[in-house]
C-alpha cells in the first residue's frame, strides 16, 4: 500500500517536472539574450562609489593618499596568465610585506583568458585583479572599474602621460584618452634580438643605424648560409610576422597614425601609403627567403627554442623573453630597436603595458588598486619587475630603474627603452586593435603572404576590411 | 517498494521477499485500466530523469542557440533583434562559406577513406589473421581511439613539422624534394589534417566492421567458395551487403566527426595557414569568444546542425531500408 501511495503521489510531480522543463524552454525562448543583466551605466556606479571609500580609508605610508589593504584579512581573487612568473612573484612579495593579504590565484593561457574574460568579469565572483586582453568592449559593457579616482588619490596622473594613455578609454569607445580602466605591472619593449656570435661573424660591430644597414646584414646572413630571421607564424601563436611589419611601418611613417588605428579613432586606416611601403618591404624579405620556409608551422615556443639552439641570426620579439634568452644563450644575445630609414631619425617601437584591471563589482578593489601603486613604487617590487619580468617598471620619473644582472640582455632593452621614450616612439601592438583582428586579420593574411598567396597591398586591404567589419558589428 | 529495498541494501531485499510476494498478488487484483495507467506512470518515472537532463542540456541549449542566432549580441551587453540577417551573412561571406566547404572536404578523409579502408582491413584480418595476431592488429588499430585527441594532435604536429620524423623518413628514401611543413603548407595542410583523421577513425571502423563480420553465416562463404568465388567476389557479394547496418553506423559517426570537427584541427593547425583548414567548429569558437559575435556564431552553428542532419538522415534511411 505504501508503495502504491508513493507512486501515485509521484505522478503529479512527474507532470510538474515535465511541465517545468517545457516552461523553462519557453521562458528561455522569450527573453532576449543579455536583457536580464543590463550592465551598470558607465557614468554611474564605480566612479561615484570610489571617493567615499577613498576618504574613509587610512592613508598608506608609501602612497600619497590612496586607500590601502587595511589590517583585516583580505583575500585577493586574481586571474594571472600561465607561463609568466612575474605576477606570481609580485604577489608573494606583496604578502610578505602585507601579511593580512592572501591570494586566490587562478591562471589560464592568454588566448583562453581572451575568450573568458567577459564571463569572469560579469560572473558571481568578479576578480579583484585580472590580466586583460583588449579592453574597449569590456569598458562598453561596464565590466571594468573606472580607476580615475585612484589615479588622483595615488598621484598616478603625475606620471609620464604616455604610460597610462594605452589604458584609457574615452566615452566614444576610443582608446588613448579618457578615463583610466587598467594599469600596467610593467612596460614591455619589442625590437630585434640577435645572436652576438653570428652577428659578429657577419661583420656587425654596432647596431644597424638605418633600415638599409639592416637589409645588408640580412643579405650577408643569407649568403653565409645562415637563417637571417627566426620568426614564428603559426596560427596557434598568431602571426609573428606582425612584429617586423609594425617595425617597418614605424620606420616608413610616424607612429601616431598607427596608434590612432589601434585606439579605434574615427576614420583611422591601416591601409596608408607609408604602411604599404612597409608591407612591400616585408614581402621582399619573404621572397628573399629571410624567414624560415616553414614559418607558418612554427609556434612561438618552437621559434624561441630554435633561436636558442643557434638557428637564426635575428629575431623580432619582446623583452618578456629576456630571462629565457639569458638562460639559453647566456651572454650571447643582444638587442636593438629597429632602426629608422635615415640615420638619426626618430626611433619607434611597440611598447605595451602588462595590463591588469579590476572588475566593476570586485569586493577588494581598494586593495587591488593599492597593489598597482605598490608594484610601481615599492623598491623591491620594481627590482622583481626588472629581474623576473625583464621590463621597465614605469611609475614616477623620480624613481630610478633598477639595474638587471651583469651580462643580461635586460640591460640592453632597458637602455633602448629610454631612447624610444625620448623620441616619444611608443606604439601599442597592431594585433591589439580589436578582439579578433589578430586571429581573423593579421595572422591569416600574413600566412598567405608567406605562402605567396597574398601581396602587400592585399594584406592591408584585407586587414582593414576585417577591422571595419568588427567595429560596425 | 523497490526504493525501500535499495536503501536497505541487498540483505534487506532478500528478507522482505515474502512481503513482496503478497503485494504482487494485491496488484494483480487491481482492475485492468488502473493497471495500464500505473504502468504508464512507471514508464514515465523511468523516462523523466533522462528527459529532464535531455531538455536541460540538449534541447534548451539548442533552442537558445536558435534564438541567439536571430540577435546581434556580444555575449554580455544588450542584444538587438536582427531577424535572419546573421544567416544571410553566413551564406554570403566567403570566409564563413569556405569553412563549410572544408568540412565537406574532410568527409573524404574522416569518413569515406576510413570506412572503405576499414572494410578491406577487417576482411583481411578476418581471413588471414585469426587468434592472437588478429587481437593484436585490432588493438593496434584501435589504439588511436584511446589516446586523447589533443595529445594525438600535438604528436602529429611534431611528426609533420619540417624537422619532423615524416620528413626525415622521406629524405632517407631519397624524397628530399617533397619535404615540407605539411601542416603549414597551403596545398597540403587540409590533407595532412585528414590523414590524422584517418589514423584516428580507421581503428573504430575496422573493429565495428569486424564485429559485424563475425555474425555473418560461415555457410554463405563456404557455398560461395564451392561455387569458385575468390576473395574479392566474396567481399563484394557477401561481406559488404551483410554489413549494411554496420557500414551505416560507421558512416554516421565519421561523417559527424568530419562536419563537426574541432579538436584535431584546433590542436594541429588552429585553422591555418591563412584559413586553409578553417572548419565551422573553429570559426564558431572564434566568432563567439574572440569576435564576440554570439548571434553570428549561433547562426553558423545552426547551419552546421542542419547540414549534418541533411547528410545523416539519408544515410540512416538507406541502411535501414536495405537491412530489411
Amino acid at each position: 500500500m505504501e508503495g502504491t501511495r508513493s507512486r501515485s503521489t509521484a505522478a503529479p510531480g512527474v507532470r510538474y517536472v515535465v511541465a517545468a522543463s517545457i516552461a523553462l524552454l519557453l521562458v528561455a525562448g522569450c527573453a532576449a539574450p543579455g536583457e536580464e543583466s543590463t550592465p551598470p551605466a558607465a557614468t554611474s556606479g564605480p566612479a561615484t562609489e570610489a571617493p567615499a571609500e577613498t576618504s574613509a580609508s587610512p592613508s598608506a605610508s608609501a602612497a600619497a593618499s590612496g586607500p590601502d589593504c587595511g589590517t583585516d584579512p583580505v583575500e585577493l581573487n586574481a586571474y594571472f596568465e600561465t607561463g609568466f612568473d612575474l605576477p606570481f612573484k609580485l604577489s608573494e612579495e606583496f604578502t610578505k610585506q602585507f601579511p593580512n593579504v592572501t591570494w586566490n590565484i587562478s591562471q589560464d593561457q592568454f588566448t583562453n583568458l581572451m575568450s573568458s574574460t567577459p564571463r569572469l568579469l560579469s560572473g558571481d565572483n568578479p576578480p579583484d585583479l585580472i590580466r586583460l586582453p583588449s579592453m574597449v568592449s569590456l569598458v562598453e559593457d561596464g565590466l571594468l572599474k573606472n580607476l580615475d579616482d585612484y589615479a588622483t588619490a595615488y598621484g598616478w596622473d603625475q606620471w609620464p602621460a604616455a604610460q597610462l594613455a594605452q589604458n584609457r578609454v574615452a566615452e566614444d569607445g576610443t582608446r588613448g584618452s579618457g578615463s583610466l580602466y587598467a594599469m600596467g605591472l610593467n612596460y614591455s619593449l619589442t625590437g630585434v634580438f640577435y645572436n652576438k656570435e653570428k652577428a659578429a661573424a657577419l661583420g656587425m660591430t654596432a647596431a644597424p643605424q638605418t633600415a638599409a644597414d639592416f637589409d645588408d646584414l640580412l643579405a650577408k646572413a643569407k649568403d653565409a648560409g645562415e637563417l637571417p630571421i627566426m620568426q614564428w607564424n603559426a596560427t596557434a601563436s598568431g602571426g609573428g610576422l606582425a612584429f617586423p611589419l609594425q617595425n617597418l611601418m614605424a620606420a616608413y611613417g610616424p607612429p601616431e597614425p598607427i596608434n590612432d588605428w589601434i585606439f579605434q579613432k574615427a576614420g583611422a586606416t591601416i591601409d596608408t601609403p607609408s604602411n604599404l611601403q612597409a608591407a612591400e618591404h616585408l614581402q621582399r624579405w619573404v621572397e628573399a627567403g629571410y624567414f624560415p620556409e616553414d614559418a607558418n608551422a612554427i609556434e612561438y615556443t618552437d621559434a624561441n627554442a630554435r633561436f636558442g639552439k643557434g638557428e637564426g641570426v635575428f629575431m623580432f620579439n619582446g623583452d618578456w623573453q629576456n630571462a629565457v634568452y639569458d638562460t639559453d644563450l647566456a651572454g650571447n644575445v643582444g638587442f636593438f630597436v629597429f632602426p629608422p630609414l635615415e640615420a638619426g631619425g626618430n626611433l619607434a617601437a611597440m611598447s605595451a603595458p602588462l595590463t591588469y584591471g579590476i572588475a566593476t563589482n570586485a569586493p577588494n578593489a581598494d586593495c587591488a588598486a593599492f597593489f598597482f601603486n605598490w608594484v610601481a613604487t615599492n623598491e623591491t617590487a620594481r627590482q622583481i619587475d626588472v629581474a623576473v619580468g625583464g621590463s621597465n617598471p614605469g611609475g614616477p620619473t623620480d624613481l630610478a630603474v633598477p639595474a638587471a644582472a651583469e651580462g643580461s640582455v635586460t640591460n640592453e632593452t632597458l637602455s633602448a627603452g629610454a631612447e624610444v621614450a625620448k623620441d616619444n616612439g611608443a606604439m601599442d601592438f597592431i594585433a591589439n586593435a580589436t578582439g579578433s583582428i589578430f586571429a581573423q586579420g593579421w595572422t591569416p593574411e600574413l600566412q598567405k603572404l608567406v605562402g605567396g598567396r597574398q601581396d602587400a597591398a592585399g594584406l592591408l586591404q584585407a586587414v582593414q576590411a576585417q577591422y571595419e567589419k568588427e567595429l560596425n558589428r | 517498494m523497490t526504493r525501500a529495498a535499495d536503501e536497505a541494501g541487498p540483505s534487506r531485499a532478500i528478507a522482505s521477499s515474502p512481503a513482496q510476494e503478497t503485494r504482487r498478488r494485491v496488484t494483480r487484483r487491481i482492475p485492468r485500466t488502473r493497471g495500464i495507467r500505473r504502468q504508464t506512470l512507471i514508464g514515465w518515472a523511468f523516462v523523466v530523469p533522462a528527459l529532464v537532463m535531455y531538455a536541460l542540456f540538449v534541447l534548451q541549449p539548442l533552442a537558445l542557440t536558435v534564438q541567439y542566432s536571430l540577435y546581434r549580441w556580444d555575449g554580455v551587453g544588450p542584444a538587438s533583434f536582427v531577424g535572419l540577417s546573421n544567416y544571410v551573412t553566413v551564406l554570403s561571406e566567403p570566409r564563413l562559406l569556405e569553412t563549410l566547404f572544408n568540412a565537406f572536404r574532410l568527409v573524404l578523409f574522416f569518413s569515406l577513406i576510413p570506412v572503405g579502408l576499414g572494410l578491406v582491413t577487417a576482411s583481411v584480418i578476418q581471413r588471414v589473421a585469426g587468434g592472437r595476431l588478429g587481437t593484436m592488429s585490432r588493438t593496434v588499430l584501435f589504439l588511436p581511439q584511446v589516446i586523447p585527441l589533443v595529445a594525438a594532435g600535438i604528436i602529429w604536429g611534431r611528426l609533420l613539422s619540417l624537422p619532423g620524423l615524416v620528413n626525415q623518413g622521406l629524405a632517407a628514401i631519397g624524397l628530399g624534394d617533397v619535404t615540407r611543413a605539411w601542416l603549414g603548407d597551403f596545398d597540403t595542410a587540409l590533407s595532412a589534417v585528414g590523414i590524422i583523421g584517418i589514423w584516428v577513425l580507421l581503428g573504430f571502423c575496422t573493429v565495428l566492421l569486424l564485429t559485424g563480420m563475425a555474425k555473418i553465416d560461415a555457410a554463405l562463404y563456404e557455398s560461395a567458395r564451392i561455387d569458385g568465388a575468390g576473395w574479392f567476389a566474396e567481399f563484394r557479394a557477401i561481406t559488404v551487403p551483410s554489413l549494411r547496418y554496420e557500414i551505416g553506423v560507421c558512416l554516421t559517426v565519421t561523417v559527424i566527426a568530419a562536419l563537426a570537427a574541432f579538436d584535431i584541427v584546433y590542436v594541429s593547425t588552429g585553422g591555418g595557414p591563412g584559413g586553409a583548414t578553417a572548419v565551422p567548429g573553429i570559426q564558431i569558437y572564434i566568432l563567439a569568444f574572440l569576435e564576440r559575435q554570439v548571434g553570428l556564431a549561433s547562426a553558423l552553428a545552426v547551419v552546421l546542425v542542419l547540414l549534418v542532419l541533411l547528410v545523416i538522415l539519408p544515410i540512416q534511411r538507406l541502411t535501414r531500408e536495405r537491412a530489411l
